[in-house]
């Protein structure tokens, strides 16, 4: 695996994740203001949105490389958008994770099913854990890669309807108790909102590299064996 | 617990979240590095078992190569 | 052979089989009488109309999952299928005469389910049966093709639910919005989306699904 900055994606990624993200928590801790109204506790915003953001486009590039695959034959696509949803599905869970402990500090509760991104959240987790449910059950091969870049394509399509969904329930489920603040952020808020969530799309590429070179590894590591072990 | 006891809560998380997955490809290296191990044995027991044989076989080239 | 008249063809096939052993439709029919009754003892006495309007909705559910998983469950219909892919039809008639036969069955079931959810509960009003149609459509497109990955699967009937329950998170939504908001419009015009989204997607993919 060379190094070299150009053919290495995961050092690209890991170099860039570190600087945004240094740079992210500096700014959130030493340059933001604190929040007049939620106080300090507010700043959980700043990586629980761009972490939320994070895993979507995570979702999204899964399902790109699933289309890649299924439209194209592309080779290594399976694999490809297998990784990325495993990035969602992590990121997924950090988000419902800091969306749960931001929602005991704002409203003391733990979960809080008003809050329409939460309860999103808590949906497509449910699906793309059936992902790898589908994935477990299924011998390794093409009709695997086929029925997993199928099932990733409806996981695409379910995010707006979802959103569409949680929204209309809202109405006669829920009556919206608890009222979000939708910040009205300021310039400095805002740009420290983007670096974070740039950082955060640096670690999650990072991750994604990482474990397609190890899958990758593995696959050569597995196929040495098989040819060594050939009398 | 007071707003920055759940701020430190929410960073803490995600830091735990970051080093667990650090964690997970460690073992994963440590697992290919043993089997890789394994295979570099495997491949120098079978070159120590034949060198007789591969001495053979290039015997068998030299005496059929200079034709023509 | 035209596209119609194959997907008749096909779907002909499923329902003079389920005609003859008469297990799937009397097994959905019981199931939804009985998860009525015990959501009757599920339900304290002050939870009122609506919540007994949101337990239909689960009960069409799983009672719908009930009849997908009967749809490419026997090995007969493994083996089936396998022919009929390598025949000359577009595969996606597989999947609209499964999804039609689906249907039909389910159609069936609540036949019986919704007079007995009357009996039982409340009144059931013109708005919930026609969120229960479109509901059943976005039901059986989309679970016939998960049911048809399912079967692919070891785990079959174990993970067909999985696959299905978020899916279906919006079809309750819908239902249980048509059933008791003053203006189900909203909620039926979403089904409607939601059927032709998911129905087109599960068209186009079911080529995929069956074949490598």
């Amino acid at each position: 695996m060379s190094t070299s900055l150009r053919s290495n994606p995961a050092v690209t990624a890991a170099s860039l994740a570190l600087v945004l993200l240094g740079t992210a928590i500096g700014l959130i801790f030493f340059f933001t203001p604190e929040d007049v109204d939620q106080g300090i506790s507010q700043k959980i915003f700043y990586i629980h949105v761009p972490i939320a953001l994070t895993a979507y486009a995570c979702f999204g590039w899964g399902a790109w490389k699933a289309l890649l695959h299924l439209w194209k034959r592309a080779p290594g696509a399976d694999l490809e958008s297998y990784v990325a949803i495993h990035q969602g599905v992590i990121f997924g869970a950090l988000t419902l994770l800091t969306g749960s402990i931001w929602a005991k500090a704002s409203w003391d509760h733990w979960w809080v099913w008003s809050s329409r991104q939460l309860v999103l959240f808590l949906v497509l987790f449910l699906f793309y854990a059936a992902y790898f449910m589908l994935r477990f059950s299924v011998e390794p091969g093409p009709a695997r890669a086929n029925l997993s870049a199928v099932y990733a394509l409806f996981g695409v399509a379910l995010i707006p309807v979802s959103f569409l969904a949680i929204r209309l329930a809202q109405d006669f489920v829920h009556p919206v108790v608890f009222k979000s603040s939708g910040p009205a952020m300021t310039g400095s808020m805002f740009a420290t909102f983007c670096v974070a969530w740039a950082g955060m799309l640096a670690l999650a590429a990072t991750f994604y590299h990482v474990e397609l070179a190890g899958k990758r590894l593995d696959t050569h590591v597995r196929e040495l064996r098989a040819l060594l072990e050939r009398p | 617990m007071s707003g920055g006891d759940y701020l430190a809560a929410a960073y803490l998380v995600f830091f735990l979240v970051v080093l667990a997955w650090v964690l997970i490809i460690a073992l994963k290296l440590a697992r290919l590095d043993r089997d890789l191990a394994s295979l570099t044995a495997l491949a120098r027991r079978r070159r120590e078992k034949a060198p007789g044989r591969e001495e053979q076989e290039e015997q068998e080239e030299r005496e059929e190569a200079p034709v023509g | 052979m035209t596209y119609a008249s194959d997907v008749l063809t096909l779907a002909r096939k499923d329902l003079r089989l389920e005609l003859r052993a008469r297990d799937t439709v009397p097994a959905m029919v019981l199931f939804v009488v009985a998860s009525l009754v015990i959501f009757h003892f599920a339900l304290p006495s002050a939870s009122g109309d609506l919540a007994a309007y949101g337990l239909l909705w689960v009960a069409l559910i799983f009672t719908a999952l009930l009849g997908l998983v009967r749809g490419f469950a026997a090995e007969r219909e493994q083996g089936l299928l396998d022919a009929l892919v390598l025949a000359p039809v577009d595969r996606s008639t597989i999947w609209l005469a499964k999804a039609i036969a689906v249907l039909a069955f389910l159609g069936l079931a609540e036949l019986v389910a919704l007079p007995a959810f009357a009996l039982f509960f409340t009144s059931v009003t013109w708005a919930t049966v026609a969120g229960v149609a479109l509901a059943d459509v976005g039901i059986c497109t989309v679970g016939t093709l998960l049911a048809a990955m399912a079967a692919a699967s070891r785990t079959r009937e174990l993970l067909l639910p999985l696959l299905f329950l978020p899916l279906a998170i919006p079809i309750v939504v819908g239902g249980v919005g048509a059933s008791v908001v003053e203006d189900p419009g909203r909620y039926l015009g979403f089904l409607a989306g939601y059927d032709a989204i998911f129905a087109i997607i599960s068209w186009a993919s079911f080529e995929y699904v069956v074949t490598e």
